[in-house]
């Protein structure tokens, strides 16, 4: 019997579009690179139930109110689901918290811009969960088996969530003048931040060439936002809104749009912590967590009662 | 008052209720003490406007004036609402919801599920509807309580406390009036006087199971039958009503 090679086998099964499992092994960078990366994507769920949650007392119909209410359940549901899939890679949730809380693990950017307006919630919705499907459809044939089949569902409620990010954005710009002005102020203030949220440009993007060669990614940053400018045009052409861009415009050689990059030095200002929003967001979530200490602290010490007259009896 | 204009207060009065109660519980959302916690409470606001919802949507049809149920909830004033007071009452920590929650929940389960016969086929199938989800939320909220009144001190202490807060707004639930009288003979409304033995029973096995103490006094709040509110309930409304009255031509 010859020695078996883990690695080789790994290999061959990426090579074979097979699944990665929890109890197969794995290379060290390959559970590294996923456990960042699925950790972040959750945070980001979590994060970014606050922009939203924002608005959930002022909706301004009772329809529009269960509408965001459930949209931002469900985030809170994708961040369950990803926590357990980073869980199987042999990190704790505490463990990941706590990096979210101390500020050493990242989210995504774009939750540290304020959602000012109602017609921000719609474009929440419309453009940064349509640039979130962008990056997660791929992800549903990502090379871990957990996490591939996390996002199948994700993927499903996210478009769901971005049909009504449209929907509402439809209200306003057939709205009176003031709900159109609304809904132009708010796709020109997200604009840039969505296409940012595609990752920086392939050139300078550090971690894509492993990423790509995982599976874990399957198109480059430049690609995915390239797609995205290219199905969100004629959206808002039909809204009769008009993109902050002056060089937009179709290309027909190539077959798309060409547009201005966005500012990659206000990208980097955000995440650095220099948002607006930053240092808030952070406060709130532990804001939350620590008031929830005592919570916690007495579920756990009900539960190690009911167990001690459990083994007594 | 006619019977028509007993059914609208009615509807009204149960419609108020359960959008200010929900629009109370949905501040917790994103802010739970814990992932899951935080879920289970935004699911319960969800149910609960779900029947506010349907609820205001009967009283404007019942009312026939051509108003719809956001008309009702975005642009009446804070005297025309007849949600009950406990509804209202600011959150708190996280044992004074659960605890005022447990109130409301023991006392929806026995008075929806009483509604659900009412002669009047819209209450009733919106009755019918909200027992299973109210089944849920009492084994919810009632299980908390048990957990904090035997969990440690803190939870204890807490909990106490946010009864102590509570408790002078529980004798409202029972209250009636005209409108009662009127509906009752009709076979619509719930005659309140008959779930209350039963409440108080539930309810004093609850407090008891977590060792807590009924507050001594026995006076009752009252005066959302007629309008009267806490101070908090302009503040809610003032947030809740605010985009919908700053374009009152809009349509959302």
């Amino acid at each position: 019997m010859g020695v078996i090679n883990f690695e080789d086998l790994f290999e061959a099964k990426l090579a074979k579009n097979d699944m990665i499992e929890p109890k197969d092994w794995m290379p060290e960078n390959y559970r590294k690179h996923l456990i960042r990366q699925i950790s972040q994507h959750a945070h980001s769920e979590i994060v970014g139930m606050l922009p939203e949650g924002n608005w959930i007392t002022r909706a301004p119909s009772l329809r529009a109110k269960l509408v965001l209410l459930a949209k931002v359940q469900d985030e809170g549901g994708h961040g369950l689901y990803l926590y357990t899939a980073a869980e199987s890679l042999g990190i704790s949730r505490d463990e990941m918290l706590e990096a979210l809380l101390t500020g050493k693990a990242k989210y995504s950017s774009i939750f540290n811009y304020p959602t000012l307006t109602w017609a921000d919630v719609g474009a929440v919705g419309w453009l940064v969960d349509g640039a979130a499907i962008m990056n997660q459809v791929m992800l549903q044939r990502t090379s871990y088996g957990p996490y591939a089949r996390a996002m199948v569902r994700i993927c499903k409620e996210e478009s769901f969530h971005q049909r009504q990010g449209y929907e509402l954005m439809t209200h306003l710009a057939f709205g009176t003048p003031a709900q159109k002005e609304m809904a132009q102020d708010a796709l020109n203030r997200w604009w840039y931040p969505t296409l940012m949220m595609f990752g920086p440009p392939d050139s300078e993007s550090p971690n894509s060439e492993n990423a790509i060669k995982w599976r874990i990614k399957r198109e480059t940053n430049d690609q995915l936002r390239q797609r995205f400018v290219n199905q969100t045009m004629p959206q808002i052409e039909y809204l009769g809104l008009t993109v902050p861009d002056k060089n937009l415009k179709w290309n027909e050689a190539k077959k798309g749009y060409d547009f201005s990059e966005p500012d990659w030095v206000e990208f980097k200002n955000v995440i650095k912590g220099n948002g607006i929003c930053n240092k808030e967001r952070l406060l709130s979530r532990n804001k939350s967590h620590k008031e929830g200490e005592w919570v916690r602290a007495a579920a756990m010490a009900y539960a190690k009662k009911q167990n001690e007259n459990y083994e007594a009896a | 008052m006619t019977s028509q204009e007993a059914l609208f207060n009615y509807s009204l009065r149960l419609g108020d209720t359960s959008i200010i109660l929900a629009q109370r519980l949905c501040e917790w959302t994103g802010h739970g003490p814990f992932l899951e916690e935080d879920l289970a409470l935004t699911n319960i606001a969800l149910d609960i406007f779900g029947r506010g919802k349907a609820l205001l949507e009967y009283a404007a049809k019942v009312e026939g004036k051509g108003r719809t149920e956001d008309d009702l909830a975005f642009f009446r004033t804070d005297r025309e609402f007849f949600n009950t007071l406990i509804t209202e009452l600011p959150n708190g920590d996280y044992a004074k919801t659960i605890i005022r929650q447990a109130m409301i929940d023991c006392f929806d389960l026995a008075f929806y599920t009483a509604l659900a016969n009412s002669k009047d086929e819209t209450l009733a199938g919106i009755a019918a509807k909200s027992i299973k989800e109210i089944t849920y939320h009492k084994r919810h909220s009632f299980s908390w309580v048990n957990r904090f009144g035997n969990g440690t001190e803190e939870s204890f202490n807490r909990l106490q406390q946010g009864l102590d807060e509570i408790w002078a707004f529980t004798g409202e639930l029972f209250e009636m009036n005209e409108t009662d009288e009127i509906l009752i003979k009709e076979g619509i409304a719930v005659d309140l006087n008959l779930l209350k033995a039963d409440w108080e029973k539930e309810i004093n096995q609850l407090l008891t199971k977590a060792n807590l103490v009924i507050p001594e006094t026995l006076f009752m709040q009252k005066g959302s039958r007629k309008g009267l509110h806490t101070e908090h309930l302009s503040y809610i409304l003032a947030e809740m009503q605010s985009l919908p009255r700053m374009h009152p031509n809009a349509k959302w």
